[in-house]
């Protein structure tokens, strides 16, 4: 079951090489969708009471180098799982509607990165996840570069140029953790039968000097991708350059990977260094939340608002996270799947909204809501989702994670409620500003503005639908998660930090 | 008089024979008129000979020529590599102008003595055989390298690459003398036996034989700063040359950078190994930089070997069973990764007028799938991402780093990959990412800069098989080894098993 689940979608891409032209798309669609029904079918089979893995698949890979190809399913993946298998759907649905030159191969590397996403967050496997988490950058290297827009014109870097950076950035913090994950094995092996399996590595533990430099060598990796502020130069040109169905699984999902990496692999693997390093890492992530919030507002490029508010929320998540409690992750897992739905339907309405106006500058736009009722209606709960209005999930996730942060980090916390209060800002200003305020200067011109079609109603309808379920019911995912959460956390409370160790003495 | 034959075991042996008969077969093919066109297939056939010869003696290790040679999976292996890459330089000279220029039985005949060579030096366990092999491999490429007769550039890399490479054997000619002063003795069993029998534990005497042993060795292999001659050499010679150079040059003389090393003076790896790991990380730094803003594909694929080259000496560095199994892995993938490069640069040569200039693969994407996947995989596999041949490679030079305590060197190779990038992927973007191409101009090549090829172009060079064919073939190997990479391993770990 879950060989298939992972496998679907890169056997949907590769058959559909065979097929003509004109079926590339429904038939990418229909592999997404055959992927969400299993995803579907997983969580429904899901023990919730466990924190165990389930659904696990374990077989020798390169028995020479201690490599397991081994997958499986609990609190943590769960619902980025399921989150994935939706935003893809979203993603190839909104593109099949529309015209893209190569289909098949741009649906191939579509269904490719939905592979390799899922890979990353279903291994079970060190090195396996390292793999994936690389393998992730190819498809959307060439899906950014070959279809993504060039932006010579307004001063910015070509779509090639952009990917390149985008590539390079990420790649520095990957190809050190593989290094830090090699060196993971070996070291804790000690001379033993080298293994690379998650689950075998925590319980071997590491010595807390090898833990320190192997922790950054993760982090650089994992805040890289998310990207957290002073590591997130590639994220405007990228996200400038990116084609919109790929960047609405990019930025949805992708960015979670970093998140979820922490959570799986730094906090078990090196509680010693999470400890010790805890604050710095709040620090980088309240920068990323006061950053990326101010930038949200600043920016124009309605591409670089959603863009520069990812920044701060992915700060938030990993805030809970690093509260190193268990309402703080559960909090961040919660935040991360939010964040995700969130995400997703705002670039869909942008890219909706530069097809009615042309130009992806805030101030071109304004007044839509009078002739697109429905896309504003829409468009409202996706922004009140954003700002975490009482009653939304969002509201949810981050209660627990400023509850997390509260008990554990005062000052912190403090700081990071004022990011709480910018979002407020930067999501009704993007709304306002689309839907509302028509500027004086542009009010004689025609409005070109007109409803929602039923196609992208289709893609739309449905991923604002999950954010309204689950802000109806964010027990979901919190009553699944928590089993396999606390017995993360658990890890990381029973490690000391030298400091107080010293104390003691 | 008692005369007492030598043992001569001819099973051992018979892969050598089955080369040296090749060779003279197809040098006298050129004079009788019916078989002027059966060169390239009779190589084939030698090739084929040879190869199952040694497959044959897989596993069963043995020395040869009153330990003269050894036969063990570790010659056997790196031998393999070479006659692969041979194979497909055989197809990829198919039409070739450097061949008919040369003409074809000859062009052959050197191409088999470089490998004989090669297969030579992979199992020399002597002083005198390791050096009488590397000039038997060394002496055809000079020529082979000049064989485009009339083109300057290929008379300049051939006169080039025998001046550079006789400064490389002199200068390991001069080491040699040194440790046979030393220790007395030629062969390297017997070195080790010597330097602990006279006490020469770190005697000046023996660490200037190795540092000049290191150097020339250093100049075959191409590590910086012995490299100079790499990207000039690549550039001027025939294309399906170079690729033949490229690949396997490195591996035979890798196998005896091993051997050498590690057997002869593996009791003074302290002198060494901080020596050869500077090396290492030099000609990382050097290789990758130097790439960058190439545009010439050849001189790209050149300064790129010079780093590779320094990734693979990491396995030589640490001295252990993983490490040599670690280098035979990433030779092989190399080997693939290489070829699949080069048969997309030998078929654009024919094909366009902007010979191996990055222009000559812009729009490939869309003009020649068939091509550009393959080039495609390589470079992302030179690169080392997940999913290739490639990435499995690096994962085992690491692990081998680490666990000899050589991390430092490691994370230069994540430092050189990460350089690497921006040039592997200039290529990629070259193919898939620029409109299409601007204008083919129709007769006359007005381009300055990066060779000005006056070749004929062949306009249906990308669809022809001996060309296509190989490009497929490597790049999928390069993905299955990437995939399954447990059947590789399998043979790089007894390599490994061979030395240690």
């Amino acid at each position: 079951m879950i060989n298939v689940l992972l496998w679907a979608p890169l056997a949907f891409g590769l058959l559909g090489l065979f097929l003509p032209r004109r079926a590339a798309g429904p038939w990418a669609v229909l592999g997404s969708l055959v992927t969400l029904g299993i995803a579907i079918g997983m969580v429904a089979g899901f023990d919730s009471g466990s924190a165990a893995l389930q659904y696990t698949e374990s077989t020798a890979w390169i028995s020479g180098l201690g490599v397991d190809y081994s997958l499986g399913l609990d609190g943590l993946n769960l619902f980025l799982v399921l989150l994935t298998a939706v935003l893809w759907v979203g993603g190839i649905t909104f593109a099949a509607f529309r015209e893209y030159s190569r289909p098949k191969t741009f649906y191939l590397l579509m269904l490719m990165a939905e592979t390799a996403t899922l890979g990353a967050f279903l291994a079970q496997d060190l090195l396996l996840f390292v793999l994936f988490f690389d393998f992730m950058l190819v498809p959307f290297y060439f899906l950014f570069g070959a279809w993504g827009h060039d932006r010579t014109g307004e001063g910015g870097l070509t779509a090639s140029a952009a990917t390149l950076k985008m590539i390079i950035y990420t790649l520095i913090g990957s190809l050190l953790m593989l290094v830090a994950a090699i060196a993971t094995a070996i070291l804790s092996a000690d001379g033993g039968h080298i293994t690379f399996s998650i689950q075998a590595l925590q319980e071997q533990g590491l010595g807390h000097g090898s833990q320190q430099w192997i922790f950054w060598f993760f982090a650089a990796a994992f805040l890289v991708k998310m990207p957290a502020f002073l590591l997130h130069g590639w994220m405007p040109d990228a996200y400038r350059a990116a084609p919109l169905p790929a960047l609405v699984v990019f930025s949805g999902v992708l960015a979670k990977v970093g998140a979820y990496g922490f959570l799986r692999i730094v906090l078990p693997l090196f509680p010693d260094a999470t400890v010790e390093f805890q604050e710095a890492i709040l620090l980088i992530a309240l920068a990323s939340i006061l950053y990326g919030s101010v930038m949200a507002f600043t920016q124009t490029n309605v591409r670089l608002i959603a863009g520069y508010s990812s920044v701060a929320q992915l700060g938030f998540i990993t805030a809970g996270i690093f509260a190193l409690r268990a309402d703080g992750s559960d909090g961040a897992i919660l935040q991360m799947v939010n964040h995700g739905l969130v995400v997703a339907p705002i670039f869909v309405i942008v890219a909706l909204l530069v097809e009615r106006t042309g130009s992806e500058d805030i101030r071109e736009m304004g007044g839509m809501a009078m002739r697109a009722p429905v896309l504003a209606a829409l468009f409202l709960i996706v922004a009140l989702a954003t700002l975490a209005m009482p009653g939304s999930s969002n509201f949810v996730g981050e209660f627990y994670i400023l509850n997390g942060l509260f008990q554990e980090k005062i000052v912190f916390a403090f700081v990071a409620i004022s990011g709480v209060a910018m979002s407020a800002y930067y999501a009704l200003r993007l709304y306002q500003g689309a839907m509302h305020n028509r500027p004086a200067s542009r009010q004689g011109q025609g409005l070109m503005s007109r409803e929602i079609g039923v196609r992208d109603a289709l893609v739309l309808v449905p991923l604002v639908g999950c954010i309204v379920a689950l802000s109806l019911y964010p027990q979901l995912i919190l009553e699944r998660t928590a089993p396999t959460v606390e017995k993360t956390v658990a890890k990381v409370q029973g490690a000391e930090a030298p400091e107080s160790r010293l104390a003691t003495k | 008089m008692n005369f007492n034959e030598p043992h001569i075991d001819y099973a051992g042996i018979s892969p050598l024979i089955a080369l040296t008969v090749g060779l003279c077969v197809v040098l006298l093919s050129a004079v009788f008129k019916p078989f002027r066109r059966s060169a390239p297939l009779l190589t084939l056939v030698t090739l084929g000979a040879a190869a199952g010869l040694l497959i044959w003696q897989w596993n069963d290790p043995k020395s040869l020529i009153t330990g003269a040679l050894r036969l063990d999976d570790l010659a056997i292996s790196i031998s393999l590599i070479a006659i692969l890459t041979a194979a497909f330089c055989v197809l990829l000279s198919l039409r070739e102008r450097a061949t008919e220029e040369a003409g074809s039985g000859e062009y052959h005949a050197l191409l088999l003595g470089s490998v004989l060579g090669m297969v030579l030096l992979a199992a020399s366990a002597n002083l005198v055989t390791f050096f009488v092999a590397l000039e038997t491999l060394s002496i055809p490429l000079y020529i082979l390298c000049a064989t485009n007769l009339r083109r300057e550039g290929s008379l300049e890399s051939g006169l080039k690459y025998l001046i550079v490479g006789s400064i490389g054997s002199a200068t390991l000619l001069y080491g040699m003398a040194f440790l046979y002063g030393g220790t007395g003795a030629t062969n390297f069993a017997g070195i080790a036996d010597g330097i602990a029998r006279n006490g020469l534990d770190g005697d000046p005497l023996i660490l200037i034989g190795i540092a000049m042993a290191a150097v020339g060795l250093a100049f075959k292999t191409s590590i910086a700063p012995f490299h100079q001659w790499t990207p000039d050499v690549y550039q001027g010679a025939p294309t399906p040359i170079t690729s033949f150079m490229a690949v396997a040059t490195k591996a035979a003389a890798f196998a005896v950078f091993l051997r050498f090393f590690d057997v002869a003076l593996g009791s003074q790896l302290d002198s060494w190994q901080p020596a050869l790991a500077a090396l290492a990380a030099i000609s990382i730094v050097v290789g990758n930089v130097g790439a960058i803003g190439q545009d010439s594909l050849k001189r790209l694929l050149g300064y790129s070997g010079v780093a590779q080259a320094g990734y693979m000496l990491g396995g030589v560095v640490v001295a252990s069973e993983s490490g040599t199994s670690s280098l035979v892995f990433y030779l092989a993938a190399y080997a693939f990764m290489n070829l699949a490069a080069f048969s997309v640069i030998v078929a654009r040569e024919r094909e366009t007028v902007f010979g191996d200039d990055i222009r000559a693969v812009r729009g490939l994407g869309a003009e020649r799938p068939a091509l550009a996947w393959p080039l495609t995989i390589s470079m992302l596999a030179l690169a080392g991402l997940p999913a290739t041949a490639g990435f499995i490679g690096k994962l085992y030079l690491i692990e081998a780093l680490v666990e000899g305590d050589y991390t430092w060197l490691a994370v230069f190779i994540a430092v050189g990959t990460m350089i690497s990038l921006a040039y592997y992927l200039r290529v990629v973007a070259a193919m898939w990412m620029r409109p299409e191409r601007e204008t083919i101009p129709g007769g006359t090549p007005a381009i300055a800069g990066a060779a000005p090829e006056a070749d004929p172009v062949d306009p249906e060079a990308g669809r022809r098989w001996y060309l296509v064919g190989p490009a497929v073939f490597a790049a999928a190997a390069t993905v299955f080894f990437g995939v399954i990479p447990q059947p590789l391993v399998e043979f790089a770990s007894h390599a490994g098993a061979a030395l240690f």
